[in-house]
């Protein structure tokens, strides 16, 4: 774990479950695995505060356990895996991508499964059909049905799963095998039971559930909120699922998102119709492709041919002329990987990846020190090795500003010196300076930064939202105010009064505030984007070698 | 060794391989760390504007918003303060650290994080409930006893207007129910002198809390 990765898990802990949580969380990550009892001692908080925080991380998957290292018998051991943690930051994308796939509903039931971490189906079929009900207009409610349906969607399309089984305890759980995993896991913890090992993942509970949502009464709210866990049995029947918890499939999204990436890379780089053919490949192989695949399954381009969507009206020799065209791109993102019916081609996944993160470095490069010095990081990547004679020569840059923007990146670690000596005594005369590029390190590199980033504009948030506390607090007590008034009919002078409570002055600060606040945030998410696809880049690399 | 002794070169390696030329000076020798906030080159680009973008941003707030009111957003309890205070046993609000705001599946969880909730002694948190249940069913037999007696003096009436003749049996039910009524307000006399809590409560009722609310609905 790196410094910046500590800091920035700490930060989305403390803004999602509070101060507790983040203390055991940031030091269960420095220590790797641990006894309760030892997080107790080493933490020096008191042992209720310890055990809920554990279970809050459980809970959401951000903490596995198991027999210890000791083997079974011994206490068992918490882990924290950090990269579940790090995805805290793209809530909002997933939430985004289900409503964009599956409209309200979807982003419903993500979004309530990805608050509470785990739900059993019947809980968020009626949870999500409840919150419609509450959106809806007088006298009409949401079916549970339609919100199943939904759900059945979600889980059918693997954008959820089961919640693995728990291991028996005091027993090792299985050793599986997960390709996801980057580095080994430490010896301490034995790796958690996959979810893709339980062969039901993806089956769906006989659930009898029918009714519609109900609207929530104000003075019930609390209460609801609350006891939100257990499947409440109405008219005493039980729903049949209470012990199959639901999670959010990550990798599935993750997924999405790569191919999402790719086919908008393709829009931006050629031009719509291509991208159209690049998604129904993409489309055609998502079942017969393994998640970690260097490149889809080979399809003709009879097939590719077939399963166009007519709309888009793209006659078969065009289809040809575009895949060619896609083949000789050399962003490489469709290879052809043989003549068998009228040519078999293939998304080459993990080079298209690799091609998008180097054009991320690039263009990095490229706004923070100028274009031309991207021309010398460039010609470095693409030339491999240069002496400083020839990035001046080739760049045909002048010698002295060719030298100080080559320094300048080689301060900033974005690129390597290598020496050569030629004489075993490295005098410098009889020695080749090299100059490189090494795209992976500098990709894990900029992570490092973006992590840095994002912890950055967590903290400016915070400490803009301390600064302006007090105004804050003032606006939602007068909004609370006026609400209440408006409900009880008050005449709109009173209205206006109150309105009044918040000078001029302060409305300016509020509407420069959320102004901030609001660019802040974006900014996490647009950062979050270069994350992912940094992280699913040096995923690959470290997958293909 | 061509460059020793030449003024300039005092470095032991030629300096023409870094490509410092005869001449040029060399760069100032940097002694104090980089500045935090260096001046920027190069301004950064806006950013991403639209639709996509703007929900997002909403989405993020409203998530970070409604992770406060979650129960799994853990806040400790207070440290006790210096004495303790009449009012601390009625504000069962304040968070505590030996109780759990969700129910876990607790098979799904090592058994050693199971923590025993201790339940909010409700005896002394609420002494008011059982009384306002009492005055609840005063209440109620209040409202039957009215009901019988409006019942019987309907029936009385209407005794009246068909049987005129006979008066004397009239006279004899007059009679049997007089000492009815009258126990009746004897019992009404009795609570209302007697029992000063009752009527007490009553009154507070009328002000309507929400609980008593729904008590009425469920008896109308």
């Amino acid at each position: 774990m790196t410094t910046q990765e500590v800091r920035l898990c700490g930060l989305l802990l403390q803004e999602h479950f509070g101060g507790v949580v983040e203390k055991v969380g940031t030091h269960l990550i420095r220590s790797g695995a641990l006894t309760l009892r030892a997080i107790v001692q080493e933490t020096n908080m008191s042992l209720d505060l310890v055990k809920k925080s554990l279970c809050v991380l459980v809970q959401h998957g951000m903490c596995v356990f198991g027999a210890g290292r000791r083997g079974p018998g011994w206490p068992v051991e918490y882990c924290v895996c950090v990269e579940r943690v790090l995805y805290m930051l793209r809530y909002p994308r997933y939430i985004y991508t289900a409503k964009s796939l599956y409209g309200d509903t979807g982003e419903l039931i993500v979004e309530e499964i990805l608050q509470r971490g785990q739900m059993t189906m019947s809980c968020a079929v009626k949870t999500v059909a409840d919150r419609l009900t509450q959106n809806m207009e007088d006298g009409c409610s949401m079916d549970y049905s339609e919100v199943v349906s939904a759900f059945s969607n979600l889980v059918e399309t693997h954008f959820l799963q089961r919640c693995p089984l728990v291991a028996e305890q005091g027993s090792a759980p299985p050793p599986t095998t997960s390709t996801l995993e980057t580095a080994p896991p430490p010896p301490a913890i034995t790796c958690p039971p996959t979810p893709e090992s339980n062969p039901d993942c993806y089956r769906l509970p006989q659930i009898n559930l029918r009714g519609r949502g109900k609207r929530r009464r104000s003075s019930e709210d609390g209460e609801d909120q609350r006891g939100g866990k257990k499947p409440k049995l109405d008219n005493g029947q039980p729903v049949g699922d209470e012990d199959i918890y639901w999670q959010v499939n990550f990798a599935r999204f993750h997924l999405h998102f790569r191919d999402q990436g790719i086919i908008s890379a393709v829009a931006c780089k050629l031009d719509q119709t291509s991208s159209e053919i690049v998604r129904t490949m993409l489309r055609m192989s998502e079942v017969t492709t393994q998640p970690s695949a260097a490149h889809t399954q080979p399809l003709s381009a009879n097939e590719i041919f077939r399963a166009l969507p007519p709309s888009y009206s793209i006659g078969r020799p065009i289809l040809d002329q575009y895949l060619t065209l896609l083949v000789d791109d050399p962003m490489e993102f469709v290879g052809k990987s043989g003549d068998s019916g009228g040519g078999m081609y293939v998304v080459n996944l993990h080079r298209a990846l690799a091609n998008l993160a180097r054009a991320t470095l690039e263009s990095v490069v490229q706004e923070r020190f100028g274009s031309r010095s991207a021309r010398i990081f460039r010609l470095l990547l693409r030339k491999r090795h240069l002496e400083q004679k020839q990035v001046e020569d080739f760049a045909m840059i002048p010698a002295k500003e060719a030298k100080d923007m080559l320094y300048t990146l080689l301060s900033e670690n974005l690129v390597q010196l290598q020496e050569i000596p030629k004489t075993p005594d490295h005098a410098p005369s009889r020695t080749f300076y090299l100059y490189t590029v090494t795209q992976l390190p500098t990709a894990r590199m900029l992570l490092q930064r973006c992590y840095k980033t994002v912890s950055n504009l967590i903290e400016r948030r915070l400490f803009e939202t301390k600064e302006n506390k007090r105004h804050l607090e003032k606006s939602q007590r007068i909004e609370a105010i006026l609400a209440s008034l408006q409900t009880t009919g008050a005449e709109p002078t009173q209205l206006q009064e109150v309105e009044e409570m918040i000078t001029a002055p302060e409305r300016q600060q509020l509407e420069a505030l959320r102004n901030h606040i609001n660019k802040l945030d974006s900014s996490e998410n647009q950062v979050d984007e270069s994350i992912f696809l940094l992280e699913s880049y040096i995923k690959s690399a470290g997958t293909t070698r | 060794m061509a460059g020793r002794g030449r003024g300039r070169a005092q470095l032991t390696f030629n300096v023409d391989a870094l490509g410092i030329k005869r001449g040029e000076a060399l760069p100032p020798t940097m002694v104090k760390p980089s500045p935090l906030f260096p001046p920027m080159q190069f301004q950064p680009v806006p950013l991403q504007t639209g639709e996509a973008v703007d929900y997002m941003i909403a989405l993020k707030q409203e998530f970070r918003a409604s992770t406060k009111n979650l129960p799994f957003h853990i806040i400790p309890a207070k440290a006790k303060r210096d004495v303790e205070r009449y009012t601390d046993k009625y504000q069962t609000s304040e968070p505590k650290n030996n109780t759990i705001e969700w129910t876990p599946d607790w098979n799904r969880l090592p058994k050693e994080l199971c923590i025993r909730v201790r339940e909010p002694q409700k005896s002394k948190a609420h002494p008011s409930m059982k009384r306002k249940k009492k005055t609840e069913i005063g209440k109620q037999e209040v409202i039957q006893k009215l009901e019988t007696l409006q019942k019987k003096e309907e029936e009385t009436k209407s005794d009246e207007e068909e049987e005129n003749e006979e008066e004397n049996k009239k006279k004899k039910r007059e009679d049997d129910e007089e000492p009815e009524e009258e126990n009746d307000y004897d019992d009404e006399d009795f609570e209302d002198e007697t029992d000063y809590i009752m009527s007490y409560f009553d009154n507070g009722e009328d002000f309507g809390g929400d609980s008593d609310d729904n008590m009425d609905e469920a008896t109308y």
